[in-house]
């Protein structure tokens, strides 16, 4: 198995054995975070530059810890405090800091596409952390690997994906991704934040919740997006907590070993009832641990792959 | 790719039993060691040792075998094999007994030791190694070797002690 692509901007592009490799690496890498010294001396000398242009706890703390765990110098530039706010555009941002060497880029941005774009610029590998509502590889590959850390075969399951699907870039690479390897994947939202021309196999919308949930094997949630104004998109957060959260009642139609997954941050009560989370019947802290390892085997593949080009 | 078998059954046969001897014979106290063998050359050859020493002294020695992919000086020149790293025990103040089946340049094993010392700190690392081709590139001697030979850096020596006809050969790549 091999990848031979510098950057990873998007699960649309990966083929199911692309993805398997990501995971079966990933798995390799998840067993240094449970060791002594958690650290390995793989990518020593390599410089990571991550740039954040939205904001993000997971995300960002995750890169960085995989980062220093491969022994990886990175610098992470805080927009706030960046030439972005006196006017500077995101081309002369990354050529400046291009002129710097780094070996790879790790970028969040508002605006979908903004990796592809960035990746054109830069002989440095791009990993792309978010672009607007585009997609979020990363996150979909950790999803899949919580997955398959419990249920071995994704092909024969029935994944639900429920909530604002639209403005969600994580649900447009787990739509990609599951259905990629052969998952059936039911999407259920309100009418106006449902993407428009969805024509993937394996793909279907549910017209309820009971449909969407019923005989689930994984259920991810998502977060209604105040900052991309979800709220014009649904009458009032009460209505949606009535027709869309999910409640321990619903959970209880799905399959018996259900897995919910969520990426951050929860609205609690709104998308998810608090007492599936407090009960402990999430995979949230699961997929979080499995980030680190993702981003560790996407570091380690994209630089792997610069350094034998 | 033309093959040449260095060691034939008997002959290998006759190496394996006399490095198993060695390890037995040195002064190694094995009530508190531990086999490392790396992988994958030393998988097999680990396991053997192992069961040396629990028919000679009723020892159950811990086992656990190190891929160094990671640790290596030149980290990208093999592809990730997809093989992990299993120290499922705690080696502070153990005896480690190294092993491998080919020693070369030594890279393999400086990077074998880095990784060990990720776990712990061990009393002290023998090395066991079954051919020696020579060509070393760093400071490092193995405590026990089953055979040297003389062999080209660009020659691949492949050893088998499990199947039923052992067999050493060399081949070029």
């Amino acid at each position: 198995m091999s990848f031979n692509k510098k950057d990873l901007i998007s699960v649309k592009d990966l083929s199911a054995s692309d993805i398997n490799y990501f995971i079966e690496t990933a798995k390799e890498f998840k067993k240094i975070s449970l060791k002594d010294i958690k650290k390995v001396p793989t990518l020593r000398g390599k410089t990571v530059v991550n740039i954040f242009y939205e904001p993000s706890t997971r995300t960002r703390s995750s890169f960085e810890i995989a980062q220093k765990r491969l022994s990886a110098d990175s610098l992470s530039i805080s927009i706030a405090q960046s030439s972005v706010t006196k006017g500077e555009s995101l081309k002369d941002t990354i050529l400046n800091l291009e002129a710097m060497k780094p070996d790879a880029f790790v970028l969040r941005h508002s605006e979908s596409g903004a990796a592809h774009f960035v990746s054109k610029l830069t002989d440095a590998s791009v990993i792309n952390a978010g672009d607007g509502i585009n997609e979020h590889p990363t996150q979909c590959l950790l999803d899949i690997m919580t997955v398959i850390e419990e249920k071995k075969d994704v092909g024969s399951l029935k994944v639900a994906i429920i909530g604002d699907i639209y403005h969600s870039r994580v649900a447009r690479s787990d739509i990609y991704g599951f259905s990629k390897l052969g998952a059936e994947v039911y999407l259920y939202a309100p009418h106006s934040l449902l993407p428009r021309l969805i024509e993937l196999k394996n793909v279907k919308i549910a017209k309820n919740m009971e449909e969407a949930v019923k005989g689930a094997d994984v259920i991810i949630m998502l977060r209604i997006q105040k900052e991309r104004a979800s709220y014009y998109f649904i009458p009032s957060i009460e209505e949606y907590r009535n027709f869309f959260q999910l409640t321990p009642e619903l959970l209880s139609k799905a399959s018996k070993r259900v897995m919910v997954l969520h990426p951050g941050p929860v609205n609690r009560d709104v998308e998810i009832a608090g007492s599936i989370i407090n009960g402990g019947r999430t995979h949230i802290f699961k997929q979080v641990e499995n980030g680190v390892a993702v981003r560790m085997a996407c570091l380690y593949i994209l630089l792997g792959y610069l350094k034998n080009k | 790719m033309k093959k040449e078998i260095i060691f034939d059954d008997k002959e290998t046969g006759l190496i394996l039993d006399n490095f198993i001897k060695d390890i037995l014979n040195s002064k190694i106290n094995f009530n508190n060691a531990a086999i490392i063998g790396i992988k994958s050359g030393g998988v097999p050859l680990a396991g053997l040792i192992r069961k040396a020493v629990s028919e000679r002294f009723n020892i159950d020695c811990k086992i656990g075998y190190v891929d160094m992919t990671l640790y290596r000086d030149d980290p990208f020149s093999v592809k990730k094999s997809g093989d992990a790293t299993e120290l499922a025990f705690d080696i502070n103040d153990k005896e480690i007994i190294l092993i491998d089946d080919v020693i070369n340049s030594g890279r393999t094993v400086r990077a074998s030791i880095d990784e060990i010392f990720d776990f712990g700190r061990p009393e002290k690392i023998k090395l066991a190694v079954f051919i020696d081709k020579g060509g070393r590139e760093l400071p490092i001697c193995p405590d026990f070797t089953g055979k040297k030979i003389r062999a080209g850096k660009k020659e691949i020596i492949n050893v088998d002690v499990l199947s039923k006809k052992k067999f050493v050969e060399k081949y070029e790549l």
